[in-house]
């Protein structure tokens, strides 16, 4: 009994490491330091993207679909170490402290020509945040009238060429540093609106902006070249090929549908902007 | 005015020819010029060959000396640098008011004007202690947000009077510090002449203590030109931003060589007007 099973569980135990070997074998070799996944995330990470700025655990949408790549590449989640850095660190030359960085990168034509990025693993709707007192004042979800407003957005995001391709404002956007600066700009009067990805909208709307409201949405089919997120990564970086395997992968099985229906909020409410 | 330049003394001393001194000087002349030509052509040489041997430098090129990018951004860079030059341009005399009127605070004499005294101490006190950014926010962000309609509210008032604010407390101390370069003297003089305090100073202090500093303040406007673009925290795209923009776009620095291609363009012509300035000013006081 007791060596049928020790028999049982090293069979068991072939089986597993086997079967870790297949995934993990991928990306054997291809990592900064052997045996672990190394990701970057921003400093600091915000909600709904990686709860509580803690990635380890786990919590938030980015964080779940990193552990989910990493398992799908052969990591444990033990084997997973997070670093922080900043958009200008990630586009840096020279060597990268990371695999691979995830804090919503939109993949763009002309960044792809300086990193690499993975495939998509969100889509992300475009939506207009602005006040309460904005829209009593006649702010109304349509083209014409959002023209009119004065925009702000954060300058190193892509919801600036989005703003000017779709919007075309008739006066020009204010640009800030980060999503704290918009807000302040916004409940200074400054601006009456500005542009952000549906998630982030919403939490900013419901919780950090006061009086802060959704006036409405560009879902992504309605855009040429939607705001489509991807792990960046050095140029040329081997695990390229095995990190979208592993997002292909969660597509497919409906993983990524999953973990983006647990923590993105649902967004149907929001009016869409034709 | 004493000239005491070598030249001058050998016209001084007319068709005899150089003297052996002279030809030794000239000589020697020759030779330093000869070694700083010699020893300036091979650091260049060095950094032209070796940096590039460095096995990163195709990397660095790329991401910061990446002539298609330039080529693509370089426009776009100097259209936003009007608008650096716009702000510097109504920004420079406020400054220059303020600081001349601060500076004239702190030297009021009068017992009764104590407290424009006290008021002129406090005020470049503080304004020179603060980070010109940390001022920019609290105005630029601060006072709209007390509930100011548009167009007042524009973050190109409050962050123009965030400038203003800082710097013209260090130009009050530059000119204060020209104002007590000027004798005691002058002012006894002048009242010996029954002219008042205000005429004093407007008429015999003033005139000598701008011009006395007019190098120094030189300086402070070449740094109020790159801390323009201080402005773009609160929401103005002027060239540093844009600058930005065009990085998050093309994931590349380029546009930073650009835009500070773009800064020397200017800061470099005045930077050496103000040297002229200064030494023109030191030949004259020998």
């Amino acid at each position: 009994m007791k060596l049928f099973a020790t028999t049982a569980l090293a069979m068991t135990f072939a089986a597993s490491s086997a079967l870790a070997m297949g995934h993990g074998a991928c990306a054997a070799g291809k990592t900064l330091t052997d045996g672990t996944l190394t990701i970057a995330t921003g400093n600091p990470a915000y909600y709904p993207w990686v709860m509580n700025d803690a990635p380890e655990s786990g919590e938030g949408f980015e964080a779940a679909v990193a552990y989910a790549i990493a398992d799908k590449m052969g990591f444990d989640a033990n084997d997973v170490t997070w670093v922080r850095t900043s958009f200008d660190e990630a586009i840096q030359p020279g060597a990268k402290n990371f695999d691979f960085n995830m804090q919503q990168y939109s993949i763009t034509p002309e960044r792809e020509e300086m990193v690499d990025f993975s495939l998509p693993y969100y889509t992300s709707a475009m939506a207009v945040l602005t006040t309460q007192s904005v829209i009593e004042a006649g702010a109304e979800a349509t083209l014409a009238s959002l023209k009119g407003l004065k925009w702000g957005a954060v300058a190193t995001t892509t919801a600036l060429p989005i703003l000017n391709n779709l919007i075309q404002p008739e006066s020009d956007p204010l640009l800030y540093n980060d999503n704290a600066d918009v807000n302040a700009a916004i409940m200074a009067g400054q601006i009456d609106a500005a542009l952000y990805d549906l998630p982030t909208a919403l939490y900013l709307s419901a919780v950090v902006v006061e009086g802060g409201a959704l006036l409405g949405q560009f879902p992504p089919a309605q855009s040429e070249r939607p705001d489509q997120f991807g792990l960046l990564m050095e140029e040329g970086n081997p695990l390229k090929e095995c990190v979208d395997a592993a997002i292909s992968e969660l597509t497919e099985s409906g993983e990524l549908a999953a973990i983006e229906a647990k923590w993105l909020a649902e967004s149907t409410g929001v009016p869409v902007i034709e | 005015m004493a000239e005491t330049s070598p030249q001058n003394r050998a016209g001084e001393r007319p068709a005899t020819g150089p003297t052996r001194r002279e030809v030794y000087e000239a000589r020697v002349r020759r030779r330093s010029n000869r070694i700083a030509l010699i020893s300036t052509v091979s650091v260049v040489l060095a950094i032209v060959v070796l940096v590039p041997l460095a096995p990163g430098w195709d990397a660095v090129q790329r991401a910061f000396f990446n002539g298609r990018v330039f080529a693509a951004t370089f426009p776009g860079l100097i259209s936003a640098f009007l608008l650096n030059v716009m702000i510097f341009a109504w920004s420079a005399p406020l400054i220059a008011v303020t600081g001349l009127a601060i500076a004239l605070c702190r030297d009021a004499r009068a017992p009764a004007l104590f407290p424009l005294r006290l008021f002129g101490v406090a005020y470049t006190d503080i304004f020179r202690g603060l980070p010109v950014v940390l001022v920019i926010y609290i105005i630029g962000f601060g006072v709209p947000g007390l509930g100011l309609p548009r167009p007042w509210n524009s973050p190109y008032i409050w962050g123009t009077l965030a400038l203003v604010l800082v710097y013209s407390a260090y130009v009050a101390e530059v000119i204060r510090s020209g104002i007590d370069s000027i004798h005691q003297s002058q002012r006894s003089a002048a009242a010996s002449l029954g002219l008042s305090d205000r005429d004093t100073m407007r008429f015999v202090v003033l005139p000598q203590a701008i011009r006395n500093v007019v190098p120094a303040n030189m300086n402070l406007f070449i740094a109020l030109q790159k801390d323009v673009a201080l402005l773009s925290f609160i929401g103005p795209v002027e060239i540093f931003r844009q600058a930005g923009v065009f990085k998050s776009l093309y994931a590349n620095f380029t546009p930073y060589v650009g835009a500070a291609l773009i800064f020397l363009a200017l800061t470099i012509p005045a930077t050496r007007y103000s040297d002229y300035l200064m030494n023109k000013q030191n030949r004259a006081r020998t």
